[in-house]
């Protein structure tokens, strides 16, 4: 059976590609990690891969500011192949470090313009904090389809505090229904800090693009795949599967259903049929 | 062409840094400022247009939703000197400017990254990027409290200096460059005294046998050292290299202490006890033990897990961030450098530190503030373990006085790694790669420094040895070497740590022989001498041993993610250690006085057991207080503030977490993690260490440390079928007949402990030297030994927490209370100490572990938490309110020995092997077969209220509270 291809790409610094890379296998992908040097020096090929995931850590250490100088990658050196990445209909999905580049380089919330109008800063706490937050789902991201209940992911950040240009552009997000995820209490009652752990606008822990189809959060979903993940549930007394696995699982049956095996649409199923003779 | 850009938050984003600082100055006790606003300084150098500048500056020096930039011109870039600031006359609300640069020479890791953003921009005009911090602190100060703040707070004069208008350039300053130049030191007709000036001078540590040792070989080969021979020589035979004090000999002499060992000559104390337990037990999951840069056990049939722990005190102590960073930075490299490279999957961390809130007057001349000290080394860990990936999973921070000139800072580290990739073997042709960080002048006198003790002046003296880490460097060189470990590219990696270069050719190379050309390492800036090539202990590198025909590909890897691999020489089969410069011989050593030249050394020891006073506290009917006060001892207060800053999940291994509970926030006993994806079986981290036994007896308090880490493995569901333990013993002036005795006595109590329980040391590590040197008077650290476990555990999924979990469950206590307060932290309320130390009874608690596992295994048991500091009293307190539960305890039903009849001591008695064990009413009966034969009392049961009451074992009511109460006093003390 073909899979879906998942390009996890590094950078010096990034530090949860391994488990990414294991949410999406769990999920029913194929991954590769990939470092970025590769994309820019044109060794390989964004076309090659069906999902673009950005994984957690310290990109370049998060000098000048978290994700500041992966996203300027992107935009300067990457920027057509991004585009049409996009226009070809594939999805993008940042979490946490990922997310600070999704939004440095204006990937969210505007898409393809490039432009960053959105920021996530440093926490109202003014420290790097590790803990676990509830979620409350609700937008038109392909992600989340289906969720509904509240879920349980842990966060580890410094600089996740999600703040917009104006008001006007927060409001955008919300007709736009971009705002993915809120943090909340376990009862889902949007609630103050430690709840929100970062002090973010409107409590908003993750957005998506207008398509739905890219999608950033500072919580770690690839976190809680597995029961043993969770901090009272490692003894699978509440549940089997970790609240995370969904969100991958979304991701991993959108391309299923649009691109492994539906053929004669365009140029992205052209890469489908390229992973068809791949795997022959 | 110069350009000083300034960036600063926008009106109404929140100034984190400012913020900090401003809390950070009242911690000061100066009052009076009433806000800081913190600017990020970069100062661009290259032949750059202005609309270049502005673009660098909206592209990618601000962040244009929250941020604002400036681009000053020349003048104002000029910082002011912050003694002529003052804005208008003292008395009104002034305007004090710090500007904080580093030093010349000292690594900053963002110039680099901002180097290469700008280049990403296209533009390739820049040369230079410097950066600084700038603070404006708005308030009434004098100039003495500016001064104060600057260096309390703002920077640290080992590596930054304040941008200053009497060194306009300081911050742009150029190094000079060097000129080749041989220097000999003349031993050969040198005195006694005269040598050991040398010794002093060039901060070698060598004593006067050493020293004529060396003289005799440099007569023999009839010409005097190099500076560069003297040196290398100097760090193989370093306390912190060779360990001098525990392979030497020692004569010990005690009065009336129990156990008596007795006094005996004894030749190295090292293989005489802690290596004995060892080679005794010989189990066969044991893989590599004192070999490697880390222990290595057995962890599937594929894998195997290595684990090292070690101190990085004295750096710690001059520069808290930089040497904790560089601690954990330097641990995370053993594992790397152990067998052919092993991967980091969790990192544990435990400080000693002198409490928060000593008075400045107590803090001695030439020190930090521990609070400054503790805020420092957090952050020094935070940084590089976070950064790394890896998860801070483990854990303590213990408080005296004592480490008010010195604290403790152990890290440790486990990795895992395939069983074929556990051994290395360098072989003769093999190239020598430098990989990594570029060499600069940091860590010069590290290895040598720490075998001396601190003085007033060591912050000057050593500024050379404080060195800053560069956590993204070394994740760079772990993504790589893993990579090119696989295929199979190198025979042989070791990192570079104290001795840099000198210590890791030195050791690979001490059976072969090798030849390093000192001019062909990449250096980070000019100015160099060959010498400070060789011993610079600069950061993120590690040396491999390569074959010639794999080293195209082996650089190609590297360089694809663009880590800097060189060729600096071969492994030559001469046996001697040659370094050319240049063409010119700078040092020719045979390996074989290298290693085993060193004259043996005999030092005495004395152990006289001091005996205490023994306190007189009234016995009281009401003991609430009490337990809340100890709840609230800094022992064993919640550190939440701190471990929350630690990434532990990072992996996504983490199972049983530092923090459990309903709320999360309950503190654990051992941590449990997953690290495959695919297999349920675990690893188990735990650690013990309590120095306040120590005052009273060393033997005990090791033996106790041994039950302590062995109890929580115990407490997590975990047993002592696969448990490897590590010794970490951080001791004062080994040279002091009264120190050493102490010493001996801790080495012979881990002998007996470990050999009793099965458990057998794989790895250790001593920091000597302890003390604290003021005019003359030196103070020692409380000799402290810390002993870190792991274990393999089958199936996470059976793991047990300590948090209670349902109301109507059972209360069980289990392992016998003694009359045993001496070195309590109840003791340490009345400021006293005492003589009743804990014991060990090893027999019975053997029965204890192995029952409880049993029981734990068969799913008999519903939460777990061991006794330790604050006693029972405590365990229950925090089983409660973690679960968010009430109790009812009766002490009358808790096992103890017959002579035991106060209240207090039952419940603050710090008796070691004992537990709270939480029980469904179904599955009393057989729990209570489960333990047949061992000392158990079932002492009440959990309730849906928030009422915690204890009845007194005359039934009267000793502790009445609520579980709020009493988490809010373990809460409070340290939320920062």
């Amino acid at each position: 059976m073909i899979k879906p291809k998942v390009c996890i790409l590094r950078s010096a610094g990034t530090n949860c590609d391994k488990e990414t890379a294991a949410a999406f296998k769990l999920a029913g992908a194929d991954t590769e990690s990939l470092h970025i040097n590769n994309l820019v020096n044109g060794k390989r090929s964004l076309a090659d891969f069906h999902i673009l995931a950005l994984s957690g850590g310290f990109s370049y250490g998060d000098d000048i500011a978290s994700g500041k100088i992966f996203a300027n990658e992107l935009r300067f050196k990457l920027s057509d192949s991004l585009r049409k990445f996009i226009a070809d209909g594939k999805l993008i999905i940042g979490i946490c470090n990922g997310f600070q580049i999704l939004v440095k380089s204006g990937l969210l919330p505007g898409g393809t313009t490039l432009k960053q109008n959105t920021s996530l800063i440093i926490n109202d706490s003014g420290k790097f904090e590790a803990r676990w937050v509830y979620l409350k789902p609700g937008s038109k991201c392909i992600w989340t389809k289906g969720l509904k209940q509240v879920i349980y992911l842990p966060v580890a950040h410094g600089e996740g505090k999600f703040i917009t240009q104006d008001r006007a552009g927060l409001e955008g997000l919300k007709i736009n229904q971009q705002i993915v995820f809120q943090y909340c209490n376990a009862a889902g009652r949007l609630s103050g800090y430690p709840d929100n752990p970062n002090g973010s606008v409107e409590n908003i822990a993750g957005i998506c693009d207008q398509t739905g189809r890219i999608f950033g959060l500072m919580p770690h979903p690839e976190r809680h795949i597995f029961a043993s993940q969770h901090p009272r549930n490692w003894n699978k007394k509440l549940k089997i599967d970790g609240d995370g696995l969904q969100i991958f699982r979304n991701g991993v049956d959108f391309i299923k259903e649009k691109f492994v095996y539906i053929t004669g649409r365009g140029k992205a199923t052209k890469n489908g049929a390229k992973n068809v003779c791949k795997k022959r | 062409m110069q350009y000083k850009i300034e960036v600063v938050d926008k009106p109404g984003i929140f100034d984190a840094v400012g913020q900090g600082v401003t809390r950070d100055i009242l911690d000061l006790g100066i009052s009076g400022v009433k806000e800081v606003k913190f600017i990020q300084v970069y100062i661009l150098e290259g032949n750059l247009a202005i609309g270049q500048v502005i673009s660098i500056c909206q592209e990618l020096l601000t962040d244009n939703v929250a941020q604002d930039y400036k681009i000053l011109s020349s003048q104002e870039a000029r910082g002011l000197a912050f003694n002529s600031q003052s804005r208008r006359p003292m008395g009104a609300l002034a305007q004090h400017i710090i500007e904080v640069t580093y030093n010349p020479g000292v690594m900053d890791p963002v110039e680099a990254s901002v180097l290469k953003g700008i280049q990403d921009l296209g533009i390739t005009e820049a040369i230079s990027v410097k950066t600084a911090k700038k603070y404006i602190i708005l308030g009434k100060l004098s100039l003495s409290q500016l001064r104060t703040i600057s260096e309390k707070l703002l920077y640290n004069k080992l590596i930054q200096h304040i941008v200053n208008l009497r060194t306009p350039e300081a911050d742009t300053q150029r190094l000079p460059g060097y000129n080749f130049n041989l220097i000999k030191v003349d031993l050969l007709s040198a005195s006694s005294a005269r040598l050991l000036e040398i010794s002093k001078r060039g901060q070698l540590f060598l004593n006067l046998n050493e020293m004529r040792q060396i003289r005799t070989y440099f007569r023999k080969l009839k010409r005097n050292p190099t500076d560069c021979e003297l040196e290398t020589i100097a760090q193989t035979w370093s306390e912190h290299c060779y360990h001098k004090t525990f392979r030497g000999n020692i004569a010990y002499k005690e009065s009336k202490a129990v156990p008596k060992i007795g006094n005996k000559s004894i030749k190295n104390l090292l293989k005489s006890t802690i290596m004995k337990a060892t080679r005794e037990l010989d189990k066969k999951w044991c893989v590599s033990v004192f070999k490697d840069n880390s222990g290595i056990i057995k962890f599937d049939d594929q894998n195997n897990i290595c684990f090292k722990v070690e101190t990085h005190n004295h750096p710690s102590a001059l520069e808290p961030f930089g040497g904790a960073n560089t601690g954990i930075g330097g641990v995370i490299r053993d594992s790397m450098g152990t067998g052919l490279g092993a991967k980091p999957i969790l990192n544990s961390d435990i400080f000693c530190f002198a409490p928060p809130d000593l008075a400045f007057n107590k803090v001695p001349t030439g020190s930090l503030h521990p609070k400054r000290v503790m805020k420092g080394v957090v952050s020094g860990v935070r940084d590089y373990g976070n950064k790394m990936g890896i998860p801070t999973v483990n854990g303590a921070i213990l408080f005296h006085e004592h480490f008010s000139g010195n604290p403790l800072v152990y890290c440790g580290t486990v990795g895992i790694i395939p069983k074929n990739k556990s051994f290395k073997q360098t072989n003769q042709g093999d190239l020598v790669v430098v990989v990594g960080g570029s060499t600069g002048r940091d860590g010069i006198h590290g290895a040598t420094f720490s075998s001396g003790e601190l003085t007033h002046e060591s912050e000057t003296v050593s500024s050379g040895a404080v060195q800053i880490g560069n956590p993204i460097q070394e994740k760079k060189v772990l993504d790589t070497m893993l990579k090119a470990r696989d295929l199979n590219l190198y025979s042989a990696v070791t990192d570079c740590g104290a001795g840099g270069l000198s210590s890791a050719v030195g050791e690979m190379g001490s059976e072969l022989g090798a030849k390093v050309y000192l001019d062909r390492v990449p250096l980070k800036y000019s100015g160099l001498s060959y010498m400070e090539i060789w011993i610079s202990e600069s950061q993120e590198r590690m040396v491999f041993s390569v074959p010639p025909k794999n080293i195209d590909k082996l650089i190609e890897i590297f360089a694809n993610e663009n880590v800097e691999a060189a060729v600096i020489g071969e492994f030559t089969g001469t046996k001697r250690l040659e370094l050319y410069y240049q063409d010119n011989l700078v040092c020719d050593l045979d390996m074989h006085f290298m290693h085993e030249g060193i004259p043996q050394i005999a030092k005495k020891a004395v152990y006289i057991q001091a005996k205490h006073s023994q306190p007189k506290i009234p016995e009281k009917k009401n003991l609430t207080v009490d337990l809340l006060k100890l709840l609230g001892h800094y022992d064993i207060c919640s550190k939440e503030w701190v471990v929350r800053q630690y990434d532990h999940e990072v992996q996504g291994g983490s199972v049983i977490k530092p923090f459990v509970g309903i709320k999360n926030d309950g503190p654990s006993d051992a941590s449990v993690t997953k690290p495959l994806y695919d297999s349920n079986k675990g690893i188990i981290i735990s650690n013990g260490i309590n120095f306040r036994f120590g005052f009273i007896d060393p033997y005990w308090m090791a033996s106790s440390c041994i039950d302590e880490a062995l109890r929580q493995i115990i407490s997590v569901g975990g047993s002592l079928k696969e448990v490897a333990i590590l010794d970490n013993f951080c001791w004062g002036n080994p040279d002091k007949a009264d120190r050493l005795g102490g010493l001996v006595r801790a080495a012979y109590g881990c002998y007996d402990t470990a050999k009793a329980y099965g458990v057998p040391f794989i790895s250790g590590k001593d920091s000597f030297y302890n003390e604290f040197n003021v005019h003359g008077k030196s103070t020692p650290i409380p000799g402290t030994l810390l002993i870190s476990a792991i274990s393999v555990m089958e199936d996470v999924n059976k793991a047990i927490s300590m948090y209670a979990k349902e109301a109507g469950n059972l209360i069980y206590v289990v392992g016998q209370t003694r009359d045993e307060l001496g070195g309590s932290h109840y003791y340490d309320l009345y400021k006293a100490l005492g003589n009743q130390v804990p014991k060990v009874y090893h027999d019975q608690a053997m029965k204890t572990f192995s029952a409880l596992s049993r029981a734990a295994e068969k799913g008999l048991v519903s939460s777990m938490h061991d006794c330790s500091d604050g006693g029972l009293g405590v365990a229950l307190a925090e089983v409660a309110f973690s679960g968010g539960l009430g109790m009812d305890i009766f002490l009358a039903e808790v096992p103890r020995v017959p002579i035991l009849k106060r209240n207090d001591t039952l419940l603050f008695s710090e008796s070691n092997s004992r537990f709270v064990v939480e029980v469904e009413k179904l599955k009393q009966k057989e729990f209570e077969n489960n333990l047949q034969g061992i000392s158990f009392g079932l002492a009440g049961c959990l309730t849906s209220r928030s009422n915690f009451k204890i009845y007194g074992l005359d039934g009267k009511i000793c502790i009445d509270t609520d579980i709020n109460s009493l988490k809010k006093a373990w809460g409070d003390p340290l939320k920062w």
